[in-house]
């Protein structure tokens, strides 16, 4: 059985209101989203602004309520659960936000932003308490001696290391990152990514894994769904959808994305036009403004998500039709074996008694 | 690079004195020259000094607060020694600049075409009408669609990416010698980053204009540049032509960030990490200021500050230890 299965969720969001209340104009954040996870994975959502891969993250929770749609968590309908079923639940599910900066109250000090959810869920008598947190603060790769600092005290990757130990606190068996690394410099994000995954592997965690950024998704989903405009236009196993992706939307997405590899020859497939409006989504296809396989079927017909045979599903009636996806990604992009051998010596475990790297700082964090 | 350099930076260096007294050494002795119709990336992660480059160039910083010197020579002129009035010619004219955030460097209180007309009659002079006829034309240059009708929308009205266009048709207005974009793409979604990125190489091989293009994105950086500066506390640690910077190269942090990125052309199990802080900026270490975060380093590292050495053709390294094969032959 999956751990997590959604079915048809509906968000709608009032834009507008008329003088007497009456909703006037819906943003159709999200509108019919299907799929399901099991523990131990990751899924991906992935897509651009508004397409409404935050929205689900919160709809999952019940952080907000959905219009339409189910979500069965372990077999259990989650939008039946009245209040104290619904903070039961909340111990087996989890969220980490983008902004390590905003998601931090910066008025407790580390040790009690890691007590507070022990406490609320009366997980551990009180003279325990202090001992989690400090197995906690060396499961993320801080020193335990830093639950007295505040979060000013600490850089943007401790900030977010603190953030994933609050999460596993209430040991959890899903935790929704939510554009996790977005806001993080690249040598730090490599650190937060290599976190989640050891912790994955070591505690057993399901993701669901929020981002923009497709290369973070191929390093670390194990499924990925492409969102558009509220709906999943192509889903399918990680290893699947990047050798391979066959939505129109997914190969222009992965061809937009600049690679670090300067004589890449590949085909950029570039979009026409601006990202029309989840206020009023195009008729039929809400890719076809866009599309460059665009027939007349696409704007009058919604096209459905079908699945062949090995999982992997796309929405758009011309799927049959389409070229092969062609040389999308670079080929043979791999390091030189002098080049491996020295990026191999940066790549020492994130975690352990050497806390080189997680010392404080003494001056404050550089911003942007 | 070819003999005369349009743009020739030489010992620039960036002092901030903070209100307590305390001096911060954003950038410390850089040397940089862009020739015409170059693209030259800078990159580094925040706080690295990159941006603030930029500003200096551009004759932003805070008088104040920030203590400028070096020599920045541009088309005749150092630029660093030029008074208030030449720069305020030089601005907007021959050299003109794309800001990150489009939202706030465009005045939500005027027409985009207000902007760009401002910018072409401080310049240009002529009338309002052929300035206007101009302005249109620079926006269908950019491919803003109807740019006639558009011309008079306000900024707000127009989403990110046609925001980032109509900031980059004002910084075309005048046919600048120089443009430099401080990390253009970077609050835009994927697929117009790729438009704008395509536009910029457009724009380029019709004006022949020379780029400087400041980001934290090695995969943009591939995409347009002709020659990178690898920025890491204030220095340059590297620079080298394209290709050999991603093939070979030569300063361990340069390693680092490589290992460090997700890729989608390959796939590594376990990322690279470069452990430790950035040093800080008030006292910045006497010997290397990678050393405390370095894999390869020695005890002459911490010593005293290694030069910019040549280590192949054109391809310079901050780094004693350089060339790298050999650590791992």
């Amino acid at each position: 059985m999956a751990l997590l299965e959604v079915d048809g969720l509906v968000k709608h969001f009032v834009a507008e209101r008329s003088l007497l209340g009456r909703p006037r104009a819906h943003i159709k954040a999200v509108d019919g989203v299907s799929f399901s996870l099991e523990a131990g994975k990751t899924l991906a959502l992935v897509g651009e602004s508004g397409c409404g891969k935050s929205t689900v993250s919160r709809l999952v929770l019940r952080l907000i309520e959905p219009d339409a749609g189910r979500i069965r968590f372990e077999g259990r309908d989650l939008l039946a659960l009245d209040a104290s079923a619904l903070r039961a639940f909340r111990r087996q599910a989890q969220i980490i936000f983008q902004d390590p900066y905003a998601s931090l109250n910066p008025r407790m000090t580390v040790g009690q932003i890691l007590t507070e959810p022990l406490a609320l869920h009366d997980l551990l008598p009180a003279t325990q308490r202090r001992q989690r947190v400090e197995e906690l603060l060396r499961l993320v790769g801080l020193e335990p001696r830093l639950a007295l600092r505040y979060p000013h005290e600490f850089s943007g990757g401790q900030r977010q290391r603190i953030a994933i130990a609050r999460a596993l606190a209430v040991e959890p068996k899903l935790i929704i990152c939510d554009e996790p690394v977005s806001a993080l410099d690249v040598s730090i994000r490599s650190q937060i990514l290599n976190l989640l995954r050891e912790l994955q592997d070591r505690l057993g965690l399901a993701y669901i894994f929020v981002s923009h950024d497709l290369a973070v998704v191929k390093h670390i989903a194990d499924r990925v769904a492409v969102m558009n405009l509220g709906r999943i236009v192509e889903t399918a196993e990680a290893d699947a959808l990047f050798a391979a992706p066959r939505h129109p939307y997914s190969r222009a997405l992965l061809s937009a994305i600049p690679v670090p590899q300067p004589q890449a020859k590949r085909s950029t497939i570039l979009l026409q036009g601006e990202m029309p409006s989840a206020l009023n989504p195009p008729s039929g296809c809400r890719f076809h403004t866009r599309c460059p396989f665009v027939i007349d079927r696409c704007r009058r017909e919604e096209p459905q998500l079908v699945a062949d045979g090995t999982g992997h599903a796309t929405a758009c009636h011309r799927v049959a039709e389409l070229p092969p996806p062609g040389a999308i990604l670079p080929k043979g992009g791999g390091f030189s074996p002098a080049l491996a051998k020295l990026v191999a010596a940066f790549s020492r475990k994130t975690e352990g008694a050497d806390a080189s790297g997680v010392g404080i700082q003494d001056a404050s964090p550089p911003t942007m | 690079m070819s003999a005369a350099p349009l743009i020739e930076i030489e010992g620039l260096r960036v002092r901030f004195h903070g209100d307590d007294g305390r001096v911060t050494h954003a950038v410390d002795t850089i040397d940089l020259s862009v020739a015409n119709g170059a693209t030259l990336g800078i990159v580094g992660e925040s706080g690295c000094g990159k941006s603030v480059t930029s500003l200096a160039i551009m004759g932003l910083l805070p008088k104040q607060s920030a203590e400028v010197t070096g020599a920045i020579r541009f088309d005749g002129f150092d630029l660093l020694q030029a008074p208030d009035q030449t720069l305020r010619d030089l601005r907007g004219n021959r050299l003109a600049m794309i800001f990150q955030e489009p939202m706030t460097s465009l005045n939500p209180s005027f027409t985009i075409g207000d902007q760009i007309i401002e910018s072409i009659l401080r310049h240009r002079g002529g009338s309002r009408k052929s300035a206007r006829e101009r302005a249109i034309e620079l926006l269908r240059r950019v491919h803003i669609p109807s740019p006639e009708r558009r011309i008079d929308e306000y900024p707000h009205k127009l989403s990110g990416g046609m925001r980032q266009r109509v900031m980059i048709a004002m910084a075309l207005a005048c046919d600048p010698r120089l443009l430099i974009a401080d990390e253009p793409t970077t609050a835009l979604d994927v697929t117009l980053q790729a438009q704008i990125l395509e536009l910029m190489r457009e724009l380029k091989a019709a004006s022949g204009a020379a780029i400087i293009l400041i980001t934290h994105d090695l995969g943009v950086v591939a995409e347009v540049c002709d020659e990178v500066a690898v920025m890491y506390a204030g220095e340059i640690v590297e620079r080298a032509p394209v290709d050999e910077l991603f093939a070979a190269p030569q300063h361990p942090y340069t390693v680092g960030l490589l290992g460090s990125i997700p890729r989608l052309d390959h796939r590594a199990e376990q990322l690279a990490t470069i452990e430790g802080m950035v040093p800080n900026m008030a006292q910045p270490p006497s010997g290397c200021r990678f050393a405390a975060r370095c894999p390869f380093v020695l005890e002459a590292c911490t010593k005293a500050p290694p030069p910019l050495a040549e280590v192949g053709h054109g391809h310079l390294s901050r780094c004693i230890r350089a060339p790298l094969e050999r650590l791992v032959s």
